[in-house]
């Protein structure tokens, strides 16, 4: 069956029960009440520290068959999955449907799990490194496809109920002996923990793991001692140089730079630019270095903006100390600057990933917001984005925010390179739609821009600017004329290859992805 | 008149090193006006061929936007002069730039070359022109009679050679190189060709560039050699007529009409005295405003 951005999507998908096909950006409206958090008692006096995490698995009673899950604010420093999985498997506990906000090339590892059976389903924001590779290539090594959802389809579908955690391992960088936990202090130190704060208000049990349990009280804390059962201290929870290491900084590349500076220019024309203006930005290449731009229009022209979301970073968090934005929220800090804002700046409110940007609570912050500046792998000419497979269709991205932000924001620019190696990166159809093209209004790239042709409001106010405006089928030709059509890449057909299923924010269908034959 | 080869605007001249498809691919989306690719002293002596040919076959291929320049090696003083000239050429570029000229003969070698493959290929004469390059103090010396060749549609002055020619460094006042931009600009002025400055080569310095590039436009540089797309915005930038000076010449040009129109004598514009040196100017400063994409008639109107 066809969804609406014109996919093919098999009736049944084996392991999968979700039937909902993807059917428009606002579609599905919900009519039930979401999930619960499960009742416990938790008696005076007793102690929560445990000696080891294999206590902690003793303790929960994880058996055979049951979901865990995990957060990925520490990013490629993640320390905390793989000694939870030693223990698991030393258990001889299999079948492990493990439902991570995001994977990271630091959990390649699992490939070893998935082989003798410990794990065997995964749901994610993405899927990248060895890991996406081996799963792409070995679609049966689970028992069912991949789930991919975005920041703000996961904590809906944890919230309505779709995702069910068993327990949830949360690494924190500072608790105290009750549960109080935070993320902006301690070695390991990594900020937001809003993709937490959802695993933790839901799982049937949740588990700290931490590397600086202090015995004075914990305040502010992002995770409330009623919601925690145990806590694990240990050596380390992550590497700080693959959390957040030191400041990132804006591009130098000057292709980067000019689609940045493009960018900025289209926020301006289209009078996006305005005292009370909100806005969110990626955190790198382009998307970021729109930052340097817009920053310089907002001071010329003397506008303070409302507020930004993100994915902070240090570039953001500095605006917000220059009083160029009034707030900023933040469900993932990127970079120590920023993680020092959130501590230090009463301006910068952490969020959880359902207030970000789950569509199906009374209002995600991503609904306010007027514009967004996003990178993408590649577009099409129905301006869908591809952020999960590449060239060769291999899984080497993550969703994100990517289609929650789109969706929300009221302008919605995507900036990617024309060309990357020898690739043109607007083809015909994406290889995997993420974000489907009705909510993408310009794609940026250095040697022009498109506006979405349902945009006529963007057209008009766009239609005397010296920017390179072109159709996006002539930016396509511009492509095609400096290194030739690419091939198409050959996908199994057979159901049983289907690698992924990428759900839309509201937990329909909106492509699958297949394994690629070679 | 924008692309006649003597007059259009050269603000920037962009250096593009021969031997990289990913720089060469992209250079001309900076918006430089004119593209330099190097198969000289950026190159190699074991890259040379290769730069050549990934050059000529550029030219071939892609539109280029920019105005397209050929640094070739010297014709006489190295072995690969000729050759660069017996594969570029064929690839029409705009012009060729002749690193290290020292006497007039070497244009005339150059222009040898051009003349024979213009005619070859039927091209009109003037198709490929030629910029030289003062890099040495015997250079300098003869720098009047090179500018005043027919081929020679400007001249440049390329400083890392001469400041080891004239065994001192850059500083940055630029007190070492004042005599020689001068005199390059006199003979440029003299033979009534452009004039390029040297390039800036600390890209990081933006306050030294925006220093450097300002004197050298307040002495009567044309343009600047580039090294970077991020020094490209900063020239133009120093080069576009500000707001005050464009209502001013707006203003002379309307009096100058007026006065032609009304056979009026001595003419004045906000109390200063208006003369035929001061129209010349006015004129320029308007073309630069419209080069640089200001809506002059618009501004027109306002005033």
């Amino acid at each position: 069956m066809k969804n609406a951005v014109g996919r093919e999507i098999p009736a049944h998908i084996s392991g999968i029960s979700n039937t909902r096909l993807y059917e428009g950006t606002s579609a599905y409206t919900p009519a039930h009440t979401g999930a619960g958090k499960k009742l416990r008692a938790g008696k005076p006096h007793t102690d929560k520290i445990l000696k080891s995490i294999d206590e902690a698995i003793e303790k929960t009673g994880l058996k055979n068959g049951q979901t865990i899950s995990f957060h990925h604010h520490l990013r490629n420093g993640d320390y905390v999955m793989k000694m939870v999985m030693e223990c698991i498997a030393a258990k001889g506990i299999k079948d492990i449907t493990i439902a991570s906000s995001s994977l990271s090339p630091c959990h390649d590892f699992l490939i070893d799990y998935i082989r003798d059976g410990t794990v065997t389903a995964l749901e994610s924001s993405g899927l990248r490194g060895q890991l996406g590779k081996y799963l792409t290539k070995n679609p049966g090594a689970l028992k069912k496809p991949t789930i991919i959802r975005s920041h703000g389809g996961r904590a809906r579908a944890i919230e309505a109920g779709e995702l069910h955690i068993d327990t949830a391992f949360m690494a924190a960088p500072t608790c105290d002996r009750q549960g109080n936990a935070t993320g902006r202090i301690g070695k390991s130190a990594f900020g937001s923990m809003g993709y937490a704060m959802i695993d933790a208000a839901y799982a049937d049990k949740v588990v700290l793991i931490t590397d600086n349990l202090v015995n004075d009280p914990v305040y502010p804390y992002s995770i409330p001692q009623t919601q925690v059962d145990y806590i694990v201290p240990v050596e380390a929870i992550g590497d700080p140089e693959g959390i957040a290491s030191g400041a990132i900084r804006i591009t130098k590349s000057p292709t980067q730079l000019l689609i940045a500076e493009y960018a900025a220019e289209v926020m301006d024309e289209t009078g996006v630019l305005k005292d009370g203006f909100s806005m969110q930005m990626g955190s790198g290449g382009a998307s970021l270095a729109a930052a340097k731009f817009i920053r310089e229009k907002m001071e010329d022209q003397n506008i303070t903006g409302s507020f930004g979301i993100g994915g902070i970073t240090g570039i953001f968090a500095d605006m917000l100390k220059d009083g160029l934005f009034k707030a900023c929220y933040d469900a993932q800090t990127f970079d120590t600057t920023a993680v020092k804002s959130l501590s230090e700046n009463p301006n910068h409110i952490e969020i959880s990933a359902s207030f970000y940007a789950n569509p199906w609570n009374a209002g995600p912050i991503v609904n306010d917001l007027d514009v967004v500046i996003l990178s993408a792998t590649e577009v099409d000419l129905d301006f869908n984005v591809n952020v999960i497979t590449d060239s060769n269709g291999i899984c080497m991205g993550a969703s994100g925010g990517h289609s929650d932000t789109a969706a929300g924001a009221a302008l919605t620019i995507i900036v990617v390179p024309l060309i990357r190696g020898r690739l043109p990166m607007i083809r015909n159809h994406v290889q995997n739609v993420v974000t489907p093209g009705d909510d993408v209004d310009v794609i940026i790239t250095e040697r022009g821009l498109a506006i979405n042709p349902k945009r006529t409001d963007l057209i008009e106010k766009l239609k005397d600017s010296k920017l390179p405006i072109m159709k996006i089928e002539d930016l396509q030709q511009l492509a095609y004329a400096f290194v030739g059509k690419p091939e198409e890449i050959k996908l199994s057909d057979d159901d049983r290859d289907i690698v992924a299923v990428v759900e839309y924010r509201d937990g329909s269908i909106l492509d699958v992805i297949r394994k690629p034959l070679v | 008149m924008m692309n006649d080869p003597k007059t259009r605007l050269r603000r920037t001249m962009m250096f593009v090193p021969g031997n990289s498809p990913k720089m060469i691919n992209s250079a001309d989306i900076y918006g430089a006006d004119s593209l330099m690719f190097d198969v000289e002293d950026a190159i190699a002596v074991t890259e040379k061929d290769t730069a050549r040919y990934l050059v000529a076959n550029a030219l071939k291929t892609l539109k280029f936007h920019s105005e397209t320049v050929v640094r070739i090696n010297h014709p006489t003083q190295t072995p690969f002069g000729i050759d660069d000239l017996k594969v570029i050429l064929p690839a029409k570029p705009d012009m060729i730039r002749l690193p290290k000229v020292e006497d007039v003969s070497e244009v005339e070698l150059v222009t040898g070359e051009i003349e024979r493959v213009e005619k070859e290929n039927g091209w009109p004469e003037g198709t490929i022109n030629i910029i030289g390059a003062i890099e040495s103090v015997k250079g300098l010396y003869n720098v009047r009679e090179i500018c005043r060749h027919p081929r020679l549609i400007a001249i440049a002055l390329g400083a890392e050679d001469f400041i080891a020619n004239l065994k001192t460094q850059r500083t940055k006042t630029g007190i070492e190189l004042y005599y020689a931009r001068s005199q390059i600009l006199m003979a440029a002025r003299d033979a009534e060709i452009q004039c390029m400055d040297t390039v800036f080569s600390d890209v990081r310095d933006m306050e030294g560039f925006e220093r450097e590039v300002t004197n050298s436009r307040d002495m009567g540089f044309d343009g600047k050699s580039v090294i970077h797309p991020k020094q490209i915005t900063e020239v133009h930038r120093i080069y576009t007529p500000d707001d005050k000076q464009l209502t001013h010449a707006l203003k002379v040009l309307a009096a100058f009409d007026d006065s032609l129109k009304n056979h009026k004598g001595v003419l004045a514009v906000d109390g200063k005295m208006i003369d035929g040196p001061i129209v010349v100017r006015a004129q320029r400063i308007v073309d630069q405003a419209k080069a640089a994409g200001i809506d002059v008639e618009k501004k027109r109107e306002e005033i």
